[in-house]
């Protein structure tokens, strides 16, 4: 293990709202992470945070094993790519390029004119001319040529279509193959990405409900379907996130890892199991149960 | 994303599913070099590391051996003991679910049977 960021029961409250609480974690170094969650669930505060953009109300953090704030050796080694970047208005594509190119020590100037190209993006136009997918789509290059050690994104989809947002996920998996380094994605899109993660934090209300390999998190929880009675034989006793019934039928979703034993028991009841996505959890998990309260930021 | 893999079972396993039925099929014949965990991770879309541990499962079980410096190869003998693996499996994965299946419609073992050697006269 390796952890390049270290996160020790942090919080940030805004006058009394919490919105974050008691948070801690740990960042390994060249590993792909998802930071999930709904909206307003604290994503970005964290990201803010880890970056050295905002101040936590209290706990300790380093980074590459030092405080960040306002501090070059850790900041250079950073790329955030934030969902809606400003720009100064007079900037074209190419000089986004040029000043990232003298911010990030590791930037290959030749690869991000390959993605300007594999993207289709008009090179000379101004910022304020693009579109919002195209202004996305300037983030997602500055985030890979960085090549930085560490690089975040938050939601960098913004208004890219299906075409765009494969591409940017085949890029990813290659240069991150040849150069690896560790990636934070923060997105909505979990069933696109979920592929793509080694790692998941799942954040709600400010708080971590997940922090698991993704490959584990895959088994945590099944769904049975079939005739009521024999779902409720099955799943007696267990701990149920998700129910829904129609006529006889019923499907049942279990937070439980199912064994060998009750596969053979569902197959006897004459019991469908159907496998349920990260995505499908994390809407169960983080779904309306009321405890979802938190300040909006 | 990647089309070919199911939601719930671990990626890990089923790309090592995917290479057996390559080997299987022969289209990864022994003794012949198999992509690198590189090569399979673009192109399944899916993490490097979820590949790698997909093809070292591989080599814990000695269907797949590593040349130093060369890269991953079949092992000989490796589609024989996939074989053997498989029909295991069989009996449990499609045998038994056909057999309730069965009974839930009242179909009997006879007409089951009918049905199986009806099946194995197509092609």
């Amino acid at each position: 293990m390796n952890p390049i960021v270290e996160v020790n029961r942090l919080n940030k409250t805004y006058g009394k709202d919490t919105v974050i609480r008691d948070v801690s974690f740990v960042i390994e170094q060249n590993k792909i992470y998802g930071l999930l969650g709904r909206n307003g669930a604290g994503k970005t505060t964290i990201m803010h945070i880890l970056t050295a953009q905002l101040f936590p109300t209290s706990g300790d953090m380093l980074v590459f094993g030092e405080k960040p704030y306002e501090n070059n050796r850790v900041l250079s080694r950073l790329c955030f790519i934030k969902e809606s970047q400003k720009y100064p208005d007079s900037f074209r594509i190419v000089d986004v390029l040029a000043v990232a190119a003298s911010i990030y020590p590791n930037w290959d100037q030749k690869y991000a004119l390959q993605l300007v190209e594999d993207f289709r993006l008009p090179l000379k136009r101004r910022m304020k001319k693009l579109s919002r997918g195209m202004l996305s789509s300037v983030g997602v290059i500055v985030g890979l040529a960085s090549r930085a050690p560490l690089t975040i994104f938050d939601e960098p989809y913004l208004g890219l279509d299906a075409v765009a947002r494969n591409l940017f996920y085949e890029k990813l998996i290659e240069d991150y193959a040849e150069y690896p380094r560790t990636f934070i994605l923060s997105t909505h899109l979990i069933d696109e990405v979920s592929n793509l993660l080694e790692h998941v934090i799942l954040i709600d209300a400010g708080k971590i409900l997940i922090d698991e390999d993704a490959d584990e998190i895959r088994e945590k929880a099944y769904t049975a379907v079939g005739a009521a009675q024999q779902v409720n034989k099955l799943t007696a006793g267990k701990k149920i996130i998700h129910q829904e019934s129609i006529g006889g039928m019923m499907t049942t979703t279990v937070l439980e890892r199912l064994n060998g034993a009750q596969r053979r028991e569902a197959a006897t009841l004459g019991i469908e199991i159907v496998p349920v996505s990260l995505q499908q959890l994390i809407v169960h998990l983080t779904g309306n149960k009321g405890n979802g309260k938190v300040a909006e930021s | 994303m990647g089309p070919i893999m199911d939601d719930g079972r671990p990626i890990f396993i089923q790309i090592a599913e995917k290479i057996e039925d390559d080997i299987i099929g022969e289209g990864m014949p022994e003794e012949t070099q198999v992509p690198s965990t590189n090569q399979f991770a673009s192109f399944y879309q899916i993490n490097p590391a979820t590949a790698a541990k997909g093809v070292n499962l591989l080599v814990d079980q000695g269907i797949l051996y590593k040349k130093r410096g060369i890269g991953m190869f079949v092992a000989s003998g490796a589609r024989e003991k996939l074989v053997e693996k498989r029909k295991e499996q069989f009996y449990e994965q499609y045998v038994i679910t056909m057999i309730h299946e069965a009974k839930k419609l009242g179909i009997t073992t006879d007409q089951l049977t009918d049905m199986v050697r009806r099946g194995d006269g197509l092609k």
